[in-house]
C-alpha cells in the first residue's frame, strides 16, 4: 500500500501532503481552553474500551477490555483501563465517602477523604489483571482480538497510602490472620485477604496516573493487592475488618475458584502467575508494511515474588525454536513489562508467540500444558502461551496450536 | 477446607507486625467508630455463623417472597431465566465438560447464601431485605435444592444442621507444585518440539464483535 502511494506520489512530482498548503497549516487551530480537559486525536477514535455482548447477560455485572494493540510502553491511560463491575459503577461524592476500620483492632476507626490524605503517600506503578483474563480460550482459540483474549488488563501509577499504616493506626491484634476488604457498591463487593498480604504491601489508593481515580476504577478509593488477582482489589473501598478466619464470601467460593478436571476447586489461588502477551502484530493489529524489518512488541508480567520478569523469548514457528525479546526499561516489582524483538519478515506465514520467565524463575506455561494439569473448565488463571498466526497478507488470526 | 493458608498468613503476619511495631507511629487521623456504624455496615456472615443477626424464616415465608422479589431472574424454582444464575441443578456434572457450578452443586457454605443476600440482593435494590426476610429467602433456596423439608424454620441456632452437598469439593492452591513450575526448568531454546500443528481458530467460531476500526483496517 505504502510503496504504491510513494510511486504515484513520485510520478506527479511528490508527495502532495508535501507539495501542497495544507489546512492546518494555514488556518487557526482552536484555541487555549477549548477542550477544558484534553481527549485524545479524533483519529484515535477506533482506541476504544470495548466489550463482548454475548458476555454477561447485563452491562451492570460485565467487563469491558483494555485495547492493548494500541497502548505503547507500560502506563495504560485512565479513561482506557478495563473495567469489571459487579452492580455498575457506583456514583459517590468523595465528600461523602466514609472508610471504616474494625474487627481484631484496638480501636475501630471511621476515616474521611480528608483524613485519609493526612498520611504519608506512595506512589506506585502496578499492573492488575482479571483472574478471568483469557478466559475464552481454555477450550480453544475462540476470540479473534487481543484486546478481548488479554486486555483484562491495565497497569498505571497508584497514589495512596500504605494499607500497613492505616492498620497500624487502629492497632491489630496478635490473633488477626484474615483482613475482609468491602466496597460502597451494590454488589457490596467483598474478598478476604491474608492478613501477610495487608500488612505487606497493599496499598488504599485515591489516584491513578496522577489524578483522581475514575469512577469505573473505584472513586474516590480502591484497594490496590499487589500481583493478586483483580477481583481482590476492592473499589469505592469502604470498609475493612480484621478477622481471624476467611469470611467464605461469594466471590471467593461460587466464583473466582477453579475448578479442575477432576471436579475439584482451587480455592484462595491469589496471584497471577508468568504471562506474556504479543499485542503487534496480533488479530487487532495486522501487518501493512509487506516484507522486511518487523517490530514484535508486547506485554509481560506476574505477580510471584518481587513481581520481576527476568526474560521474554519469543518463537515464530509455534515453539519449536526460541530467540530472546529485549525487556524495555522500565522493569518495576509488580508492573507491566514491555518487550520488543526486530524480525526480518521473509512474508511466510508466521507462529508468533512469546514465553515470559519471572524472576522467580516460573516459565509461562503452554496451553496444552495448562489444561493437562486443569483441564478446560478454570475459567481463571489462563496464563498459557499465547498463538498469533501473521498470514502473508499480513492479516493476523488467534489460533492454537499442538 | 483451606489447612495451609491460615498458617502462612499468621506466619507472616507476626514477622511483619514485629517488624513494624517499632516503624510506624500512631499519628492519631480518623475518629473512633461508633457502636451504630459498626452494626450499620458490618453485615457480613462467616461460615462458622458469626456474624448472623437474631431471628428467623421460614420457608413458607421465603416462598412468598421469592416469587415477588427473585423469580422473575432466578425462576420459579432457581433455575434462573435467561443468563441469570440457577440456584439449583448441577449435581454431577462438575467433572464434566459442562460443570454447572450452583448453590446445590458447587457452594461449599450456607453463610454465603445469606451474606450474599444480604449484600447484594435483590439485584438493583441491594440491602433492601430485612433481616427475617434474608433468613427466610436462605432457607427457601435451600429447600429448592432439597437440602432442608417444608417444616424447616431457618435461624442462628437452626443453621449449623444444614450442609452444602460441596463442602469439601474445594482445594488449597497448589498451582506451583504442577510440572511446569515445579523444577523452575531452564526454558528450551532450540528444537522444542517435533512437529506444530494448528489445532483450532478463532475463526472457527464466530465470536469475535467486528472492530471499531479504522478504514484502512485490516480484514479479520
Amino acid at each position: 500500500m505504502a510503496a504504491t502511494g510513494l510511486g504515484a506520489a513520485a510520478r506527479a512530482g511528490g508527495d502532495p501532503l508535501i507539495t501542497e498548503v495544507q489546512e492546518w497549516n494555514r488556518k487557526l487551530g482552536d484555541g487555549v481552553g477549548t477542550y477544558a480537559y484534553g481527549m485524545p486525536s479524533p483519529h484515535e477514535s477506533h482506541v476504544v474500551r470495548r466489550t463482548l455482548p454475548w458476555l454477561t447477560g447485563d452491562a451492570t455485572s460485565s467487563s469491558s477490555f483494555t485495547p492493548l494493540h494500541a497502548l505503547e510502553g507500560i502506563i495504560t491511560p485512565n479513561g482506557l483501563c478495563f473495567e469489571r463491575h459487579h452492580a455498575g459503577i457506583a456514583a459517590i461524592d468523595a465528600a461523602e465517602h466514609r472508610l471504616m476500620i474494625h474487627g481484631l483492632v484496638d480501636t475501630p476507626l471511621v476515616f474521611t477523604m480528608d483524613d485519609l490524605r493526612r498520611f504519608p503517600r506512595q506512589s506506585r506503578i502496578l499492573f492488575l489483571e482479571c483472574a478471568a483474563n483469557t478466559l475464552t480460550e481454555w477450550q480453544a482459540a475462540q476470540v479473534n482480538s487481543c484486546q478481548f483474549t488479554h486486555g483484562m488488563l491495565h497497569c498505571v501509577e497508584y497514589t495512596g497510602v500504605s494499607l500497613r499504616h492505616l492498620l497500624a493506626e487502629a492497632g491489630v491484634r496478635p490473633q488477626a490472620e484474615w483482613l475482609l476488604a468491602e466496597g460502597a457498591d451494590a454488589a457490596a463487593m467483598s474478598r478476604s485477604i491474608p492478613i501477610g498480604k495487608a500488612l505487606d504491601d497493599c496499598l488504599v489508593a485515591f489516584a491513578q496516573n496522577g489524578e483522581a481515580l475514575r469512577p469505573e476504577q473505584g472513586y474516590p478509593l480502591r484497594l490496590c493487592v499487589p500481583g493478586f488477582e483483580g477481583s481482590m482489589w476492592i473499589k469505592w473501598l469502604r470498609r475493612l475488618e480484621v478477622g481471624d478466619k476467611p469470611w467464605g464470601q461469594r466471590e471467593e467460593t461460587a466464583r473466582y475458584t477453579d475448578l479442575m478436571a477432576n471436579g475439584r476447586a482451587r480455592i484462595f489461588s491469589f496471584e497471577m502467575d508468568v504471562k506474556s502477551v504479543i499485542t503487534s502484530p496480533s488479530p487487532d493489529v495486522g501487518v501493512r508494511h509487506g516484507n522486511g524489518p518487523m517490530v514484535v512488541s508486547g506485554l509481560a508480567w506476574s505477580g510471584r515474588g518481587k513481581g520481576l520478569i527476568s526474560r521474554v523469548d519469543i518463537s515464530l514457528d509455534g515453539g519449536r525454536n526460541w530467540r530472546p525479546a529485549e525487556i524495555e526499561e522500565p522493569s518495576l516489582p509488580m508492573a507491566l513489562h514491555r518487550f520488543r524483538a526486530m524480525v526480518e519478515w521473509d512474508g511466510s506465514e508466521v507462529l508468533l508467540q512469546s514465553r515470559a520467565v519471572d524472576g522467580e524463575g516460573y516459565v509461562q506455561p503452554t496451553r496444552a500444558e495448562l489444561r493437562a494439569a486443569r483441564g478446560t473448565s478454570s475459567i481463571f488463571h489462563n496464563n498459557g502461551i499465547q498463538t498469533w498466526l501473521l498470514r502473508p497478507d499480513g492479516s493476523v488470526e488467534n489460533v492454537d496450536v499442538s | 477446607m483451606c489447612p495451609r493458608m491460615p498458617v502462612i498468613a499468621t506466619l507472616m503476619a507476626a514477622a511483619l507486625l514485629s517488624a513494624q511495631g517499632q516503624a510506624a507511629e500512631r499519628l492519631g487521623l480518623g475518629r473512633a467508630a461508633t457502636r451504630g456504624e459498626i452494626a450499620a455496615w458490618d453485615i457480613d456472615v462467616r461460615p462458622d455463623g458469626l456474624g448472623l443477626p437474631a431471628g428467623e424464616g421460614t420457608i413458607a415465608e421465603g416462598e412468598a417472597l421469592w416469587a415477588e422479589k427473585c423469580a422473575s431472574c432466578h425462576g420459579d424454582f432457581g433455575e434462573g431465566v435467561g443468563r441469570a444464575p440457577a440456584l439449583i441443578g448441577g449435581q454431577g456434572t462438575l467433572a464434566g465438560d459442562r460443570p454447572m457450578r450452583t448453590v446445590g452443586s458447587y457452594w461449599p457454605h450456607v453463610s454465603t447464601l445469606y451474606d450474599y443476600t444480604r449484600r447484594a440482593m435483590p439485584y438493583g435494590d441491594a440491602r433492601s431485605l430485612t433481616d427475617n426476610e434474608t433468613y427466610a429467602l436462605t432457607a427457601y433456596i435451600l429447600h429448592l435444592n432439597d437440602l432442608v423439608d417444608a417444616e424447616f424454620v431457618l435461624s442462628r441456632e437452626s443453621f449449623g444442621s444444614v450442609a452444602l452437598p460441596n463442602a469439601g469439593g474445594f482445594v488449597p492452591d497448589d498451582r506451583l507444585d504442577e510440572p511446569y513450575y515445579r523444577d523452575r526448568a531452564t526454558p528450551c531454546m532450540t528444537g522444542c518440539k517435533a512437529e506444530v500443528k494448528i489445532i483450532s481458530r478463532a475463526s472457527d467460531l464466530d465470536l469475535t464483535p467486528a472492530p471499531a476500526g479504522r478504514p484502512d483496517d485490516l480484514k479479520e
